[in-house]
């Protein structure tokens, strides 16, 4: 009797299973660069720059940018899929080809031009901190003072402890939603990371008002937009297309929507200088 | 292959000495708090024992990550502890924190092992020393427990490699252990898979050897019956 229901229960267990795994399977389907679409890898969690809403739509700077760019490569809004692409999962992306560019924060540096390639830049983002409105810093020296937050391993993190404040407590989390309940609640004083990352968190609804960016400029990371190794007509491509974004007042545009409610003041648009 | 391995910029010797301490002091705690729990869970007094079950099914089936991050966002964060830090050196804080939350998790397996050693030992051995006269904590820590022990350490090798796999989860609260080197090498180097292989080697040349003996010293000890 026992045996029965447990060999039943096992087997439905499996069934769910089985089932479960063949709906999973169904999307992401059409990746790479078939002739009819473009997959373009985004961040899903990174309020202001890529963000995947509730209801599925996607927001942010990043967005914005990878919109215009696909629609200047001549695709259509409906051809355009996005795809995640996590910060350690970003030259892989590109090197299977499961996208064809990514436009997700991603810095350009000598070491990961080794194994892919850029456009760009197309924005200059600084380190800079986030702290409670009414409490900010105007030197870089108060930095040794505070407690910090940032995400575990990321290079804002590796900054503040190689940098500009060695002294100062830096605690690390797994995403930068964890620091936000730490800077509420009063137990770290800043969250580090680029300003654009920042502005995004802090131009979100439920902060509005709450924090406000320090404005220090620690450090200078341009954003590029990431394509697979030695791709130079694709790169010609997107840097004209970034090229006729800011001409056309779209870029400033962009900024204007995504970090608005921050009080962000971004750089103008950067200079074009890879493959240039 | 492996050109990125800078060992001046990457500490990767400090980095799994830290992954070894962390082994070593939740090792040690999880063995004294799950005997603990084993002696609970087959005491006879029923709140000891209601106490020992609850306690080793809530938290054997919470996430690891999920204790961890709690240690972390909920008893510092939220509570203010600091376990005996003056609070200053957050990686020092967390790395006590990420001991606690290991002791917690781990001592549950531990618990269960043994419980399954005290199996072992015949029923008439804990009679004969009622028989005797001796009390519960007499006959738990005398007759039963050695016998256990000797029985079950292959299993306790199994919970001690699961353990130094699982100490990767304290770099969510940034305890500089492995794996959260590891997470910075690939945000530098952009290179995922030899940087990951080379940690996976890492994680062997640990773990291997602690198979290895124990499983002899389990041969060596156990109890033939």
């Amino acid at each position: 009797m026992n045996v029965r229901k447990t060999t039943a229960l096992a087997a439905s267990v499996l069934a769910l299973s089985l089932s479960a795994t063949a709906c999973g399977s169904d999307d992401g389907g059409d990746s790479g660069d078939g002739g009819d679409g473009i997959t373009i890898g985004i961040k899903f969690d990174q309020p202001g720059l890529g963000l995947k809403t509730p209801d599925g739509d996607y927001t942010g700077f990043d967005v914005d940018v990878a919109r215009y760019v696909a629609e200047q490569l001549g695709y259509e809004e409906d051809q355009i899929s996005f795809e995640e692409a996590p910060s350690a999962e970003r030259e892989n992306l590109l090197k299977r080809g499961d996208v064809d560019f990514i436009v997700a924060s991603y810095s350009i540096t000598d070491e990961r031009k080794e194994s892919v390639s850029f456009a760009g830049p197309y924005l200059l983002a600084h380190q800079d901190l986030l702290m409670r409105a009414g409490e900010t810093i105007s030197s870089t020296d108060e930095i040794n003072d505070l407690t910090l937050c940032s995400v575990t391993g990321s290079t804002s993190a590796q900054n503040v402890k190689n940098d500009f404040a060695p002294d100062a407590a830096l605690n690390e989390f797994g995403t930068y939603s964890e620091c936000l309940t730490g800077l509420e609640n009063g137990q770290v004083d800043a969250l580090t990371t680029d300003d654009s990352i920042l502005a995004g968190y802090a131009a979100q609804e439920a902060n509005q008002g709450k924090f406000e960016l320090a404005g220090l400029e620690l450090s200078d990371e341009n954003y590029g937009i990431g394509i697979a190794k030695d791709d130079t007509e694709l790169q010609g491509q997107i840097n004209d297309a970034l090229t006729e974004m800011v001409e056309s007042g779209a870029w400033d545009q962009a900024i204007e929507d995504n970090f608005g409610p921050a009080g962000y003041e971004a750089e103008p648009a950067p200079e074009i200088t890879e493959g240039a | 292959m492996f050109d990125f391995l800078d060992l001046e910029q990457y500490d990767l010797f400090g980095a799994f000495w830290t992954t070894v301490q962390l082994t070593f002091y939740s090792a040690v705690g999880s063995l004294i708090w799950g005997t603990v729990l084993a002696a609970m869970r087959v005491s006879p007094v029923p709140v000891m024992r209601a106490f020992g079950t609850a306690y080793v099914n809530i938290f054997r089936n919470t996430p690891l990550t999920l204790i961890i991050v709690f240690c972390s966002l909920g008893l510092n964060q939220t509570l203010g502890m600091k376990m005996f830090t003056d609070g200053s050196d957050p990686s020092q804080t967390g790395f006590r924190l990420a001991v606690l939350g290991f002791i917690v998790y781990t001592s549950t397996f531990v618990c269960e092992s043994l419980r399954s050693g005290i199996n072992t030992v015949p029923v008439g051995q804990a009679e004969a020393a009622r028989a005797l006269g001796l009390p519960f904590t007499q006959v738990i820590g005398l007759i039963v427990l050695p016998q256990a022990f000797r029985a079950v350490v292959a299993p306790l090798a199994n919970v001690l490699i699961a353990l130094t796999k699982n100490t990767t989860v304290a770099s969510v609260i940034g305890v500089a252990e492995a794996s959260l080197l590891m997470k910075e090498m690939i945000e530098n180097e952009a290179q995922l898979i030899p940087i990951a292989l080379l940690f996976a080697l890492g994680f062997i040349i640990l773990t291997l050897p602690t198979g290895l003996i124990l499983g002899w010293v389990a041969n060596r000890v156990a109890v033939k019956r």
